[in-house]
């Protein structure tokens, strides 16, 4: 019989994000797919409001790797944390949240524990009475249903797959795990984040707008209007509360010292080798559609894109809607229509 | 302060190829692996160019490139990657698809880095890809760290910052467009870099030489690598549904496309 871990680390608050909720959800799936109990292990400066908030999930024991060296996301006393844990549930199937700090230590620590790990899983289903995982190969292009022999297994769950569950909370009574000493030759600074009023990356907006390098390029007047262009943008994203992404070449163009978008980074790229997003809506504009940043869009679930040319990529059944017209025109009215 | 940097990186599939999945006898395999077109994985190759870069600045680094992968086919894709940086390279021959284990994978790449002569491993800064454009997992770097006792680790990369005493500031992506600012006491360390912040290098016809002078052989000297996917059943490999039908709306009033746009958003 399985024996499932579920891990987790709750956020700067204190509280497990909508990711890790999603987890659990996983988890519990699975536990009730294969007849098995399951216990959750969570690491973190301090955890037990976190294990509070779900007390009421189920798990037969909740275990604990909490205190200072843990408060900061860090590879080697993450590690050691979730080792430790993975050892005292005596887990061999794991289920985690693919955040940043877990994508960055689970792997490691499967290594550790002899076991294998299968990351940015979209899907977790029990088949003759073994785990099935699905997950995205090729950068979205394929996607594969597998299982394995290895244990323990250690499973990320990828966000937005799964449907997290609220009205959990309780009392929990955790079971201290005891560490390992670590001596980190890593000190965690802090964060950078821009400030929230100036944020663009909003992973949990409804809907995303996607900056092509057409905004960037010579008009009709045969001049190019950055200025203009930026205003468009961030006027929409100001009254719709969007995301903002960005093709791999609209982005390059700043790293080549060509005068762009100032607010667009690398962290705004969608596609082969940027982001790949989840929001319900998409709109694409200025943008050709092709493979490398579609790619991207694999889990955008109603696309729309705005582009001059007919025969873009968009138009070949990689949006619902294509509208062919001036994205500076359609823009400039959408933002009037849209108001303050 | 000098580094020895091993770059880890391989090869997939131009991103504008026609990708189909067949059973091979392995597993599952791509349609005419073998013919299609590659290049060097898309985060590797940052991962290299950060190398190249971080090296200039550090004299009497020394850039590795260590690939496991078909050997003919990285020998093609050695033609374009050479004419960048500066760089030694290191092959284990074997499959590099999206189907083959992570583990089995840096166990290998594990391999080829203890065989390379002179490195010195308290320089050693151990670069590649946050994730491949094949497997995708984000995990071969972190196996290939623990494989070779390397415990400070970072993943999603765009920053490396080196001071004069060997530590260095690294910023890794993290969540809703932000970073994560750390600083390590210095190398070793594993770093899985996202995009950096260089553009790609134009071509340089005299570093292409001068590295592809060690490339032949090291081709030619290239030991197998023992990579696969045992004890993982793939119980389906499969294309996305079908395509969009996409309704194209042409020769339409601005203000009738901004309108249906605005009724779609509110919708």
């Amino acid at each position: 019989m399985e024996k499932i871990l579920y891990l987790a680390h709750p956020e700067e608050n204190g509280a497990l994000g909508r990711t890790a909720l999603e987890a659990l959800a996983a988890a519990r799936g699975l536990a009730a797919g294969l007849g098995a109990e399951f216990s959750v292990g969570l690491l973190g400066g301090s955890v037990q409001a976190a294990a509070d908030s779900i007390a009421a999930c189920g798990a037969a024991a909740f275990f604990a790797a909490q205190g200072e060296a843990l408060a900061a996301s860090r590879y080697s006393t993450d590690a050691a944390a979730c080792e430790a844990l993975c050892r005292a549930a005596g887990a061999t199937v794991v289920v985690a949240p693919a955040t940043a700090r877990l994508a960055r230590c689970l792997p490691g620590v499967a290594q550790r524990l002899g076991g294998r790990v299968d990351s940015n899983c979209t899907g977790l289903t029990v088949e003759g009475g073994a785990p099935l995982v699905s997950r995205w190969y090729y950068r979205q292009r394929m996607v594969a249903a597998q299982t394995r022999e290895q244990r323990p297994w250690v499973i990320t769950v990828a966000p937005c797959c799964f449907i997290a569950e609220e009205n959990l909370g309780g009392s929990a009574s955790l079971q201290a795990v005891a560490l390992p000493a670590v001596t980190p030759r890593t000190e965690v600074l802090g964060i950078d984040a821009p400030a929230a009023d100036e944020q663009t990356i909003r992973p949990e907006a409804e809907m995303l707008l996607v900056a092509g390098a057409g905004w960037t390029k010579k008009q009709a007047d045969g001049q190019s209007h950055p200025e203009e262009a930026a205003g468009h943008i961030l006027g929409f994203l100001e009254r719709t509360k969007a995301s903002l992404g960005s093709s791999k070449s609209l982005v390059d163009l700043s790293g080549e010292g060509q005068s762009v978008l100032p607010f667009l980074t690398h962290l705004h790229q969608v596609g082969q080798t940027g982001a790949t997003p989840r929001h319900k809506k998409g709109l694409a504009t200025c943008c050709h559609g092709e493979e490398p940043h579609v790619v991207g869009w694999r889990f955008i679930t109603e696309r729309r894109a705005v582009n001059l040319d007919a025969g873009c990529g968009w138009a070949q059944g990689k949006a619902d809607v294509l509208y062919v017209a001036d994205a500076f025109a359609v823009m400039a009215k959408v933002n009037e229509l849209l108001g303050k | 302060m000098s580094y020895h940097i091993v770059v880890c990186g391989s090869i997939v599939p131009d991103p504008l190829q026609t990708l189909e999945p067949v059973a091979g006898p392995g597993g599952p395999a791509l349609k005419n692996e073998m013919m299609l077109p590659a290049v060097l994985d898309p985060w590797a190759a940052h991962a290299l160019y950060e190398a190249a870069n971080l090296a200039k600045a550090a004299p009497g680094s020394r850039v590795w490139l260590v690939s496991v992968g078909p050997k003919a086919k990285l020998q093609q894709v050695m033609m374009h990657v050479a004419q960048k940086v500066p760089f030694e390279l290191v092959v284990m021959d074997g499959p590099a698809g999206g189907f083959v284990e992570a583990a089995d994978t840096a166990a290998a790449l594990a391999q080829a880095v203890e065989g390379i002569a002179g490195l010195e491993k308290d320089r050693l800064l151990l670069f590649g890809g946050w994730s491949s454009a094949s497997r995708g997992t984000g995990a071969t770097m972190q196996i290939l760290g623990e494989l070779l006792g390397v415990t400070e680790q970072f993943q999603g990369v765009d920053e490396l910052r080196p001071a004069d005493d060997g530590s260095f500031e690294v910023k890794e992506r993290i969540e809703g467009g932000g970073y994560l600012r750390s600083r390590c006491a210095g190398a070793p360390a594993v770093l899985g870099w996202a995009t950096g912040n260089l553009p790609e290098p134009p071509n340089n016809p005299q570093v292409g030489m001068q590295n592809m002078r060690l490339i032949m052989p090291a081709l030619q000297k290239a030991r197998p690598a023992a990579v696969g996917a045992a004890g993982v059943a793939y119980k389906a490999v499969e294309l996305p549904g079908a395509r969009r039908q996409t309704r194209i709306v042409k020769d339409a009033p601005v203000d009738d496309i901004a309108r249906e746009i605005v009724e779609w958003i509110k919708g």
